[in-house]
């Protein structure tokens, strides 16, 4: 699903504007598996799929493979549908720096929700 | 004059809020019992705008809604630039009741969302004989900090953004987009500052676990509507308080989020309109 992400957000100007102004490379795992994402003027340049050596990342987002299979569903379930959702139960954590996880938070949701359009 | 006007009025209105002078910002429609309507923190009235607009319920009550001071079109008084905006229970029910009080609305249902849907449950401790019912809408006693609010005001970050994109984690995915991005769009205009301000009470000071045991509800009837996809005031967190407050009547609101009146009004008047036909058949 992942690695979709430049695809559908690529071709999306609702979701490339939120994000006009970041150029970062953030870490998202799933489970055991990490990928880093690097992102240039709202566009996903690139997803590399781990394991890294030494990599720099600007902040991550950690959560296992079953809560991103919930959170990818079509339309989610109660407490599985948004990031916060995830992060009140302790199913996600936000580690690096924080402020620009914050700055740029709404293009974030919106580019990790863009996987559910691939859901059956 | 083609135009579609509704029938909802705004005014100004001048009352003194802890000891200040304030403007404050009321919008109206109907006739009958007052309703009085509390919208969520750091957006305004706006997001009670299908209420106004509901022939069922205007033609029954008089429904007002109004700007919390600094937020919407009421704007904070005079020397606001010298502090911190920080919202207590005491500051909010005394603003609730002096508007109640100054707009002759006698013996109002009251009806609030989030931390509107909190302070009603303190309304029904102290002031239950003053009001005819209540209907909180996300209720819970209490929500513990689950992220910084202290980035919601930050100058490296872009206040409304940050503050849109909390309030559209809240809502349900099944609500319709038009009005989820409306609702987004109330809380991207908001003060610098104000919505964590209003988090304060929602998330510290306001904490209401140790005294709900002791509300009345033969005195003032009390609802309490959740929507099923807030995971901020959760059904789980409105049904614990429930559960200490005997004849406190729940409703699990299908498919609807942390705003139900303004992410989604046609599903939320669906369940809005038999509460108030019962209260109207009913309460005293």
């Amino acid at each position: 699903m992942i690695e979709r992400i430049p695809e559908l957000v690529n071709h999306d100007p609702a979701i490339v504007r939120w994000g006009r102004h970041m150029n970062e490379t953030f870490m998202v795992e799933v489970g055991d598996q990490q990928y880093l994402l690097t992102v240039r003027e709202g566009r996903v340049e690139s997803v590399t799929r781990g394991p890294f050596v030494m990599r720099a990342w600007r902040f991550a987002i950690r959560a296992k493979k079953d809560c991103w299979e919930k959170f990818w569903q079509k339309v989610p379930a109660p407490g599985w549908h948004d990031l916060f959702a995830l992060l009140r139960r302790g199913d996600v954590t936000f580690e690096g720096d924080q402020r620009v996880l914050m700055a740029y938070l709404l293009y974030l949701k919106l580019v990790l929700a863009a996987p559910r359009r691939l859901a059956a | 004059m083609s135009a579609r006007i509704e029938s909802v009025t705004g005014r100004y209105a001048h009352v003194d809020l802890d000891g200040r002078p304030h403007r404050i910002y009321f919008e109206e429609a109907g006739q009958g019992i007052p309703l009085l309507c509390l919208h969520t923190a750091g957006s305004d009235a706006r997001q009670f705008r299908a209420v106004l607009n509901d022939p069922a319920i205007t033609q029954h009550f008089r429904v007002v809604a109004f700007d919390m001071p600094w937020h919407g079109k009421s704007s904070p008084p005079a020397g606001w630039e010298k502090e911190d905006y920080r919202l207590t229970t005491a500051t909010y029910t005394g603003q609730i009741m002096t508007v109640a009080r100054e707009l002759g609305l006698e013996r109002p249902v009251v009806m609030g969302c989030s931390i509107g849907g909190r302070i009603v449950l303190d309304l029904v401790l102290k002031h239950a004989k003053a009001l005819r019912a209540l209907i909180g809408l996300q209720s819970a006693a209490y929500v513990e900090r689950y992220y910084e609010s202290a980035w919601l005001n930050h100058a490296e970050v872009h206040g409304g953004q940050a503050c849109g994109a909390i309030a559209y984690g809240l809502m349900s995915p099944l609500s319709p987009e038009g009005h989820r991005w409306e609702t987004v769009w109330h809380y991207m205009q908001g003060g610098p500052g104000v919505f964590t301000g209003d988090l304060f009470f929602y998330q510290v000071e306001g904490d209401i676990r140790e005294r709900i045991g002791a509300i009345d509800t033969a005195i003032c009837p009390l609802y309490m509507l959740t929507g099923e996809y807030d995971y901020s005031a959760s059904p789980k967190d409105t049904e614990a308080a429930a559960a200490r407050i005997k004849g406190a009547k729940v409703t699990i609101m299908k498919g609807l989020g942390h705003f139900p009146m303004s992410e989604n009004p046609d599903a939320f008047l669906g369940y809005l309109r038999p509460v108030l036909e019962e209260i109207r058949a009913t309460a005293r």
